[in-house]
């Protein structure tokens, strides 16, 4: 199937402006005949469902959680980056955008990102607007900071709680929306299928968690914003409840899946303390603004840190990164905190961790500052370890953290089932093989408040569909598949959680295809994830029934679809034979250790199609052409 | 499981009556009786300790009183309505209260508040009754064992030489000293009127007073019934 | 260490429910008190039995879906913390631990320690908001705001909407929550337009879903995983006496009180069937 991007022809700086004038409009008057499901209420998906509301259209809004003040984009701390250069440090759109563009490796889209970073400096006006209580300095100015692997301060933040107060504003802004009636919010609420009618999506079937009701409601567009996979590891920094089912159903109906393979791990994240842990944590990477990584030089040393001198300390990023440090990128970060654990220098317990030390920074800037800086993170380590990193160093490990990957989607965000619109972590657009330190929240608002609302509209206006109602023959049988569904799971009467049968997975595709892949690691995934998937039939027990509240029958649909997607990502990473980014092979790298991509074969981002369980997918390629950059090695020494 | 919300208009009602109309002013109305209480007690209080200097002193006082009789009953009028203001109030949160929460916890464990704080309905309704007495008792007379009117400093001494007499008054005040204790505190944040930086200030405040009034109040009961006075 | 938990079992809004007791042996101190739940209700599904509700979702004290009461305080005995991040640690062996689910009238039981808390959103949407349309904002840096104006609001700004302060208020008050959208919004220039109707229309509609009234006994700010302090409710005080008594009372918008959610008027609307 041929995979069109519908970019932009012209100038990359005026493909968006171009675009904007290019998309038609809904007449005022018709919005609100259309009625556009929005899944998901995080910064995409809220933001969204609050933009489309404003403009008139009828908005229908869902979230599995009991309000939509708890979607994961909550939890981001560092920040979220904009082209504004209140520093006049040197930044500028092109910066941003030529940033992004290498730090995810070369495998993003240029028309794309350029708009991201185009539309940046929009997101922060918006939020100020809403009463977003970013850091000021004394004059009344926005605050600025630097993070992760960007040599311009152009993020901006609100103390270690960005995405909450980001999250917050688009909480508000729909919440408005509820009240003057154009979005209808259904919350504990879960989309378990998507419909397709004459190929085009046209609504969902969802579950009430409370009743345990299934119903459907159909539409003119489906907007998913409803985050990554990270889940698929078992462990990872993502909320316990965050899945893949509604973007994972979607790939079933048609959906192109790109690029599953690009998994961001994280290399600030608490250190797992025992087998019943339930999720990672992650310390903001903005500690590594003060903070210094380090090992013991030698294997095996076991001497608590304060008795490790100097001399005995390798403080790994700083001698292997001169130039960047302790804040090289996420990728080179997680994969070097591996490489000094598998040498045996790992710290804590298992030797699975590095130290994260601060004594230097509090020698040199004081207790009070770094408090200022750092301190309710410095209270959260403390009160998952019992550890007070003012008196010892912080343990950290990396984890799974991030997806790249997502629903392929074009230009417009419109994925290649008509009607159906990605936003936010949930599609592949932006971030290449790799994501940038405060690009996420980035993205989903970009996507959120200023993309899909003007795309969807060209959709919509371009008409070529008709009304439909749930009395629909396609309406009735996705509903027959959800009902079908939940009575096999239901049935199945084994001795095992979902949360077991999901663990063992999480283990295979940690070890696996976790930070270091190779052909044999991944051909030994596929022959076990098939195994374990019968296993979960086999075995599993869910208690109660589906006609009521039930949390063991969400969790085991949701375990049900990773079984299917962690065998995607498993043949995604095996075909791509080159190292980038958030995809290591340990065939491909440099003789210094370094990630070594093949840009005459694998410049592609490689969309798959949905032939049946266990069936293997069929990859479709859309080529990655790169006009405004030039394609470089990467390198942060 | 949906939400849907649509707007309705509000009530139309006076200023005052839609300050009442709400918890918040309700709570407002509560603050400024309140002070307008606490201000008759605390000079009730400074009046009462004239006792200590004789039978003359505190007649001549009682006389000074209800030389004016408009003035009288100005103050008698305004103090009437601020208790039933104030009374009403918190009886009818009181009430809002049981509703809103109809269930209660099988255990329920308070982390930092006062006893004082977590029995104002208490401490205001054994007030109101005392009130009620003591008007009876000294105001009225008629259930003072040997009611003379104008003889205040004898009243007194009937009334509180009784160990029942002296009992109901030492509780009440005890009583009082705990409704102040925490109402002193209070009324400046239900006024909108305390923050952080305050707070602490306040508080020591409202304990200083709470303390000064009860054993101020206490002082007369407890010298008369130990022999001090009379 | 070994644990004993009396958690309370209701099986819908409609079941009167019950206190059952639990033993969990085997606990890990390091684990938080979630996962040592997770334990127990894979211990149960291996059982057959039904394993206990409760809500959570990030695990990390920033999403504000935990919460319940642990031997009768909101959040369990950590201060500044949620349930989530409460670890074993802190409890000894051979505890025995009471979980009890928030009560208030306007926070329906859905099933064990799973409460209805959607009358929080309804006093989010009655206006806890700047009505600002998209792409219509001013130039980020137009609007200076002073740094401790900005620390300020971003104190009030950083509640998680977790409903403890309701949990923990003898009146079942929702001051707190209420104050701190208030405050946060108050202490902004972009929050001024609409400072007075929003004070009414908030406190207002938090009294027509049914919560009490504050009494300044501190309980909320107490066990507040995010630090609101109680400032927040006094400066809502005084901007709803101003507005009352500044005649703007008509400009205040409130939403009609429904029953809290599709889920509870179904479960209000059917009979109530005899259980088997």
């Amino acid at each position: 199937m041929p995979l069109d991007a519908h970019i932009p022809s012209g100038p990359i700086e005026q493909k968006w402006q171009k675009n904007k004038f290019d998309l038609k409009l809904v007449n005022p008057a018709n919005k609100r005949k259309y009625r556009i499901i929005v899944v998901g209420t995080g910064l995409a998906g809220g933001a969204a469902a609050a933009t489309l509301g404003e403009l008139g259209y009828e908005v229908l809004n869902f979230c599995f959680q009991d309000t939509p003040r708890r979607a994961h984009s909550i939890a981001a701390q560092g920040g979220i980056n904009a082209a504004k250069n209140y520093q006049g440090d040197g930044d500028s759109v092109q910066r941003l955008f030529y940033d992004t563009i290498k730090g995810g490796d070369f495998r993003a889209r240029e028309a794309n990102v350029y708009r991201l970073a185009e539309v940046s400096a929009n997101i922060i006006d918006q939020c100020v607007a809403q009463g977003v209580p970013f850091a000021r300095e004394y004059g009344g100015a926005l605050s600025n900071r630097s993070f992760g692997g960007a040599l311009v301060s152009r993020t901006f933040y609100a103390r270690g709680q960005t995405g909450q107060q980001l999250l917050l504003g688009a909480y508000q802004a729909l919440q408005r929306q509820v009240a003057a009636g154009t979005v209808k919010q259904f919350v504990r609420t879960e989309m378990l299928e998507l419909i397709v009618v004459e190929g085009r999506a046209r609504g969902i079937v969802v579950r009430d968690l409370v009743t345990g009701k299934i119903s459907s409601y159909v539409g003119d567009a489906v907007v998913l914003g409803t985050g990554g996979y990270g889940n698929v590891f078992y462990l990872s920094t993502n909320a316990k409840g965050s899945n893949a089912t509604a973007i994972w159903r979607a790939h079933r109906k048609g959906a192109f899946f790109a690029n599953p393979c690009y998994t961001q791990i994280h290399p600030t994240c608490i250190p797992k303390s025992g087998e019943y842990q339930s999720k990672l944590t992650l310390m903001s990477e903005s500690l590594r603004n003060d903070g210094r990584v380090w090992v013991p030089k030698s294997a095996g040393d076991k001497r608590s840190p304060d008795q490790i001198p100097e001399s005995d300390r390798d403080y790994y990023l700083e001698r292997i990164y001169p130039t960047y440090g302790n804040l090289a990128p996420r990728d080179i970060s997680s994969r070097q905190a591996k490489n000094v654990c598998d040498e045996g220098r790992g710290v804590g317990p298992g030797g699975l961790g590095v130290y994260l030390d601060f004594r230097d920074a509090f020698k040199r800037l004081g207790r009070k500052v770094m408090d200022e800086r750092y301190g309710n993170l410095f209270e959260m380590y403390e009160r998952i370890t019992g550890e007070d990193p003012h008196d010892v160093p912080m343990r950290i490990y990396p984890a799974v953290h991030y997806t790249m990957g997502g629903l392929w989607v074009d230009y417009n965000l419109m994925s290649n089932l008509p009607g159906l619109f990605v936003g936010g972590e949930a599609n592949f657009s932006d971030h290449g093989a790799n994501r940038l330190g405060a690009s996420a929240l980035m993205q989903g608002l970009a996507d959120g408040y200023f993309v899909l609302p003007a795309t969807v509209g060209d959709y919509l206006a371009r008409g070529g569909f008709a009304k439909i109602d749930t009395s629909h023959p396609a309406v009735r049988d996705a509903e027959r598949e959800v009902n079908e569904r939940t009575k096999q799971l239901m049935s199945i009467g084994g001795k095992k959680s979902a949360d077991q049968l999901h663990r063992e997975l999480g283990n295979v595709m940690w070890t696996d295809c976790g930070m270091a892949r190779t052909k044999e690691s991944l051909t030994h995934a596929l022959s076990v994830i098939p195994e374990l998937r019968e296993k979960f039939y086999r075995e599993l027990r869910v208690t109660g029934s589906g006609a009521e509240l039930n949390q063991q029958l969400e969790q085991a649909g949701r375990v049900a679809d990773f079984f299917e997607l962690a065998e995607l990502l498993c043949y995604d990473a095996l075909q791509r034979n080159e190292s980038c980014g958030g995809h290591f092979r340990v065939e491909y790298q440099t003789p210094d250790g370094e990630a070594q991509r093949n840009d005459a074969e694998y410049a592609y981002v490689a969309a798959w199609e949905f032939k049946g369980v266990g069936a293997t997918p069929v990859l479709n390629k859309e080529p990655l052409v790169f006009e405004n950059i030039h394609l470089a090695q990467r390198s942060y020494k | 499981m949906s939400t849907s919300v649509s707007p309705v208009s509000a009530p139309r009602a006076t200023r005052l009556g839609a300050l009442w109309n709400s918890a918040v002013g309700k709570k407002a109305l509560m603050a400024v009786t309140g002070i307008v209480l606490f201000l008759f007690v605390l000079v009730h209080m400074i009046g009462n300790l004239q006792v200590f200097q004789g039978a003359e002193k505190i007649n001549h006082y009682a006389e000074l009183l209800r030389i004016s009789l408009p003035f009288l009953w100005f103050t008698r009028i305004v103090l009437l309505v601020a208790v039933f203001v104030h009374a009403l109030a918190g009886i009818e949160l009181w009430m809002e209260r049981q509703r809103a929460r109809p269930v209660g916890y099988q255990d329920y464990r308070p982390v930092v508040s006062s006893t004082a704080s977590r029995t104002m309905i208490w401490s205001g309704l054994l007030i109101l009754g005392f009130v009620v007495y003591h008007l009876l008792d000294l105001t009225i007379g008629v259930v003072n064992p040997r009611f003379e009117h104008g003889q205040v400093f004898a009243n007194i001494v009937a009334s509180l030489s009784r160990a029942v007499g002296a009992t109901i008054y030492v509780v009440a005040m005890v009583g009082l000293g705990f409704h102040l204790w925490h109402g002193l505190y209070s009324m400046f944040q239900s006024l909108g009127l305390s923050n952080r930086g305050i707070s602490p200030t306040i508080q020591k405040f409202a304990i200083g007073f709470a303390v000064l009034l009860t054993l101020g109040f206490s002082a007369v009961p407890l010298a008369v019934i130990l022999g001090f006075v009379g | 260490m070994r644990i004993t938990l009396d958690i309370w079992r209701q099986k819908n809004p409609r079941d009167p429910g019950r206190f059952e007791r639990f033993e969990v042996p085997n606990i890990n101190e390091h684990m938080s008190f979630l996962e040592m739940l997770d334990v127990l209700n894979q211990q149960l599904v291996s059982e057959g039995k039904e394993p206990v509700a409760f809500d959570s979702d990030c695990r990390e004290g920033i999403c504000g879906m935990c919460g319940f009461l642990i031997n009768g305080e909101a959040h369990g005995p950590l201060r500044n913390a949620t349930v989530c991040q409460t670890h074993m640690r802190h409890f000894k062996d051979g505890d025995v631990l009471r979980l009890e689910p928030w009560r208030a009238a306007a926070f329906p039981v859905l099933r064990d320690l799973i409460v209805d808390r959607s009358a929080l959103d309804r006093i989010i949407a009655s206006g806890g908001y700047t009505s600002t349309r998209t792409g219509s904002a001013a130039e980020a840096n137009q609007i200076l705001v002073s740094k401790p104006y900005a620390d300020k609001a971003m104190e009030a700004a950083a509640c998680i909407g977790c409903g403890a302060c309701v949990a923990s208020c003898p009146n079942a008050a929702a001051a707190l929550f209420t104050g701190a959208k208030i405050a946060h919004l108050a202490h902004l220039p972009q929050g001024q337009p609409e400072r007075m109707a929003r004070a009414l229309s908030m406190t207002s509609q938090a009294h027509a879903e049914g919560f009490g009234h504050c009494t300044t006994i501190g309980e909320c700010e107490a066990v507040c995983p995010a630090g609101i302090k109680l400032e927040v409710i006094s400066m809502m005080n005084k901007d709803v006496i101003k507005a009352t008594l500044g005649g703007r009372a008509s400009e205040m918008q409130t939403l009609a009180a429904l029953p809290p959610s599709a889920a509870m008027r179904f479960f209000e609307s059917e009979p109530p069937k005899k259980e088997q």
